[in-house]
């Protein structure tokens, strides 16, 4: 387990099971894309993975829904961006 | 839901509960919007309250709401890779009665506020994503589409406080998007501890608490900075740079956050807690520049969503409450002049929050963002040298005084050359004019 798993595992989450709210438009299409390369070091809950063969991958169930990928990856055609369906997705305790 | 409302709020946040708050109380039929599955759940802050800006909506907020500590001591750290130096202000006369500033827990503290618009006669209606706007063929807000089944709800006002990725006020083109250059992301973890080690930790009673602010060596040479409040039971430690740094590479959120859990000024005050949260959140630190047109046909913008942030003196949770509040007194004038929520009538909470601390503030720093992106020295050198210039004087090792400050003078000329200090110096002095 990574550290940043280690780090999630304390929160609470409501998963949509089957109904990411963010998703990559081109999965085939991820290799080379600079904007979602960047997601793989910016996203704070390390939903971005880059795969041995170049391409990017998202997992969304650690989402803390701030928004920094959509941000990275605004005006690029590249991601599919919404909040969790209501109720679901992160619930923080604390905030 | 084909019930039509007097106003809708989307977001129950500081910002969206003042408003609610506000114009429920004068008698308008108020639905407040909350996509968690409790007001707060998706919310997160340092998090300081400054009492001002709440004591104009609830007076007397310091006897139900859920307040941790109350600020007694305000220390300011530029951390070197092995210590730091700093300055605190402590001082007894933050033990008054009614203090102006406590740390808060936010999810604890949105879920009161929301009670107190529930209170009013607001409707809260949580587990609910509003997903755009709807308009007439005027272009006029007249209401929200939700994701809830037949979920179109209807208004004659919709206050936008849904946070700073407002996904509704960028949909419908009212505001532009965030800059990742002058967007902080803040990672942020809690560590609890128990209330007497806490107390003996920082050297503070049973209501006490601390505040520490650190630039320096944390941040890796990048614009951002680190904090530490205490709470009842735990320490809120959090560190945030701006997304455009974090997008050159070689820092991650998660690693800044470990690399000042196990700093030496750090580690310690630590020592022993158990972590029960990680969370992360934007913040939008454009300033006076980048806030948008904050109102238009039949909508307002409110706190971050309108951007409202000052980010040189933690400011954010006073004016969205301040925001809200203005705006929701506006929206009460108009309906009680029987006007309609025009973009003109409406403009009338721009101009009263112009006349606040809110805007004037923002005013006041409006070239910060740009200095600090053209002077990353302050938050990677002077940490240092200053750092080394104590290490340095205090050190007693047989060398006088004199020898020792030249070497300090030397030191600081060599890295930074002495136009370079002088100007840094001027720079800064006018970034805070």
């Amino acid at each position: 387990m990574s550290k940043v798993e280690e780090k999630l595992f304390q929160n609470r989450y409501l998963v949509d099971e089957h109904h990411p709210h963010i998703a990559i438009k081109h999965p085939d299409r991820t290799r080379g894309d600079e904007a979602l390369l960047q997601c793989t070091f910016c996203c704070p809950a390390g939903c971005y993975t880059k795969t041995e063969e170049g391409d990017i991958e998202l997992t969304t169930d650690g989402c803390v829904e701030c928004g920094t990928c959509r941000i990275i990856c605004q005006g690029k055609d590249n991601l599919i961006w919404e909040y969790p369906r209501g109720g679901f997705g992160v619930s923080f305790k604390f905030g | 839901m084909s019930e039509k409302f007097d106003a809708i709020v989307v977001g129950a946040g500081p910002a969206g509960n003042a408003a609610a708050i506000v114009m429920a109380r004068a008698g308008m039929n108020v639905l407040l919007l909350e996509r968690g599955e409790y007001p707060g759940s998706k919310n997160v802050m340092g998090a300081i309250l400054y009492s001002n800006a709440l004591e104009k909506i609830i007076p007397d907020f310091r006897e139900s709401a859920p307040l941790e500590r109350h600020i007694v001591e305000q220390r300011v750290w530029m951390l070197s890779e092995k210590g730091h130096v700093g300055g605190s202000f402590r001082s007894d006369e933050f033990n008054v009665e009614k203090p102006d500033r406590y740390a808060i827990i936010r999810v604890a503290f949105d879920r009161w506020f929301s009670n107190k618009a529930k209170e009013a006669g607001a409707l809260l209606i949580c587990d609910t994503v509003a997903k755009s706007l709807l308009q007439d063929d005027q272009g006029r807000v007249i209401g929200v589409k939700t994701d809830r089944e037949g979920g179109d709800i209807y208004a004659d006002v919709v206050v936008l406080a849904d946070g700073v990725n407002s996904m509704l006020a960028r949909q419908a083109g009212f505001r532009a998007e965030l800059d990742p250059a002058n967007t902080a992301l803040v990672a942020k973890e809690m560590h609890f501890l128990p209330p007497d080690v806490i107390q003996s930790r920082f050297n503070i009673g049973e209501k006490d608490g601390v505040a520490i602010e650190m630039v320096g060596s944390l941040t890796k040479g990048k614009i951002g900075m680190g904090f530490l409040y205490t709470n009842k039971e735990s320490i809120a430690l959090g560190i945030g740079c701006m997304v455009g740094d974090f997008q050159e590479g070689g820092l991650t959120p998660y690693g800044l956050i470990d690399d000042l859990k196990a700093h030496p000024s750090i580690k310690p005050l630590l020592a022993g807690s158990e972590v029960k949260e990680y969370s992360a959140h934007l913040i939008p630190e454009g300033g006076y520049k980048a806030v948008p047109k904050i109102f238009g046909d039949g909508w307002v913008l409110v706190g971050d969503s309108a951007g409202l942030v000052n980010s040189i003196h933690r400011e954010g949770s006073n004016m969205a409450m301040t925001s809200g509040r203005l705006a929701a007194e506006t929206i009460r004038t108009l309906k009680a002049e029987g006007k309609p929520f025009s973009a003109a009538n409406l403009s009338a909470y721009r101009k009263a929050l112009d006349e606040t601390y809110v805007i004037k503030d923002l005013k006041k720093y409006e070239g910060m963002p740009g200095f600090l992106h053209g002077n990353r020295q302050i938050f990677s050198l002077y940490p240092e040298l200053m750092a080394g210039a104590a290490a340095t004087m205090l050190k007693v090792d047989g060398v006088d005084k004199k020898t020792k400050e030249r070497e300090i003078f030397k030191t600081f000329r060599q890295s930074r050359g002495l136009f370079g200090l002088l100007g840094d110096a001027i720079k800064f002095a006018r970034a805070f004019r």
